[in-house]
């Protein structure tokens, strides 16, 4: 796979369902009630129950190495949350290459749902492996 | 006061913790169906999506998550005992050394890396609390870090719609006036012995002693002759504070009901008007406001 600065991932669009908020939380083994119990989610401040953050984090991951692929190497995922994800909503995933270095690609992503961004971030993916990332330097490289 | 909690910063957030069960096939496979995943490299088992890092040191269902053991826990404590006894994720930043593959035992060493000041935030007054964890496998492998972040605040009063009003009790004595208020007509009990009129309702003349009686439907005008405006303890079934006025209606009966424009100065004397206020399909309630010079004799409300 080659990757280029200003390079768009294919955006993704994650339909917000309800058993996608509560299968998730408990795939992470997340039993905080604010993730699977409406009424207590609501005690709590919250419009309904909402996705929790490793949630987020793994789908942002999920988006990042569905574009780069099943050779590609997560190395780093930094995520900062907004609005939350509640159900009936959609959350799309898009991205931007912002960076390739030593063979890692830096794509900036945001997660956007009706209210705002859900999550800010970057992901730091290696992209090919480390000893093609060092023949990339040299100036003979077709990409 | 605010609270000094500088104590905490950099300290260890307790006793390294051990994850409950190994890396396994299992729970990578419960993830990707969840998630959504179909990446070959976690097909199978094989590896582990590097973005569990966090769910392998997850304590479980009805067990004390690790935030509420050890020095971590008493800061929470500290926290909730402030006020501050909500708490959101608001950012983590996780980096991979290498993938996890079944069989690895991770364990979790955390130390809280940071405490704030009291912030104001969307969600409330609060504190941030970072904490920073290594994930190491056999012999003190590192495996993987994680910073985490959440935000321990105070949750905003809650703006629950108020409780519907309660419903009167209806019974043989009181049947005609609560059927009266769905017609729109304040009905006024008469003795029909000695033309007495009394309210509220009973099955007895307490003038004459004669159990005989009908009704007339009163004009709407009256005046007020007291009011209080009831404060305590709140019942947000009726509005909190909300007024309450003695009315003497011109037949010459008092009356107990609400004035409806809760901002109008309430002044004993002052003439008033009846209103209907329909609360449900079945439910019209007899209410005052304010009457005017040359307003219309009767006017017919509908409560939003």
């Amino acid at each position: 796979m080659t990757a280029r600065v200003g390079d768009k991932l294919p955006p993704v669009e994650v339909p917000l369902t309800r058993t996608l908020i509560v299968a998730t939380a408990l795939a992470s083994r997340d039993y905080q009630d604010v993730h699977h119990d409406p009424d207590a989610a609501r005690e709590r401040g919250g419009k309904d129950v909402f996705m929790n953050i490793m949630t987020t984090n793994g789908l942002v991951g999920r988006f990042v190495t569905d574009w780069a692929g099943p050779e590609a190497t997560l190395k780093r995922v930094k995520i900062r949350l907004g609005v939350p994800n509640y159900p009936g909503d959609t959350m799309t995933l898009t991205g931007t290459v912002s960076a390739i270095e030593g063979g890692v690609a830096t794509v900036d992503v945001r997660g956007a749902n009706s209210m705002g961004d859900h999550v800010t971030g970057t992901v730091e993916v290696e992209v090919v492996p480390a000893r093609e990332a060092e023949a990339e330097t040299e100036p003979t490289r077709k990409c | 006061m605010p609270l000094d909690l500088t104590s905490y910063v950099g300290a260890s957030a307790g006793p390294p913790f051990p994850a409950p069960v190994a890396v396994n096939e299992a729970m990578i496979r419960h993830w990707c169906e969840a998630m959504g995943d179909g990446n070959l490299r976690y097909a199978g088992g094989t590896e582990a999506p590097p973005t569990m890092l966090l769910a392998w040191t997850m304590p479980g269902f009805g067990k004390t998550p690790a935030p509420r053991l050890g020095t971590q826990g008493e800061l929470m404590a500290k926290l909730d005992a402030a006020g501050f006894t909500s708490v959101v994720a608001t950012d983590t930043e996780e980096e991979y050394v290498r993938y996890l593959r079944p069989g690895d035992h991770v364990t979790a060493t955390t130390i809280i890396e940071n405490v704030s000041d009291e912030k104001k935030t969307g969600l409330g007054v609060g504190h941030f609390v970072t904490t920073a964890t290594t994930f190491t496998a056999a012999e003190g492998e590192v495996v993987g870090r994680a910073t985490f972040r959440i935000l321990k605040f105070e949750p905003p009063p809650k703006t629950d719609p108020a409780p519907p009003r309660p419903r009167p009790p209806v019974n043989r004595d009181n049947q005609f006036f609560w059927d009266g208020t769905l017609e729109n007509e304040l009905r006024i009990q008469r003795c029909t012995s000695c033309q007495a009129l009394r309210h509220p309702p009973g099955p007895m003349c307490p003038r004459c002693r004669s159990l005989s009686w009908d009704y007339i439907v009163a004009s709407g005008r009256g005046t007020v002759y007291s009011h209080v405006r009831h404060h305590y303890p709140p019942m947000p079934q009726f509005g909190s504070p909300h007024n309450v006025v003695l009315v003497d209606l011109e037949e010459g009966v008092r009356f107990v009901s609400n004035l409806l424009d809760e901002s109008a100065e309430i002044v004993i004397g002052m003439p008033v008007q009846l209103v209907f206020t329909k609360v449900a399909d079945d439910y019209v309630l007899p209410q005052f406001q304010a009457r005017r010079p040359g307003e219309a004799e009767r006017q017919f409300g509908v409560a939003e």
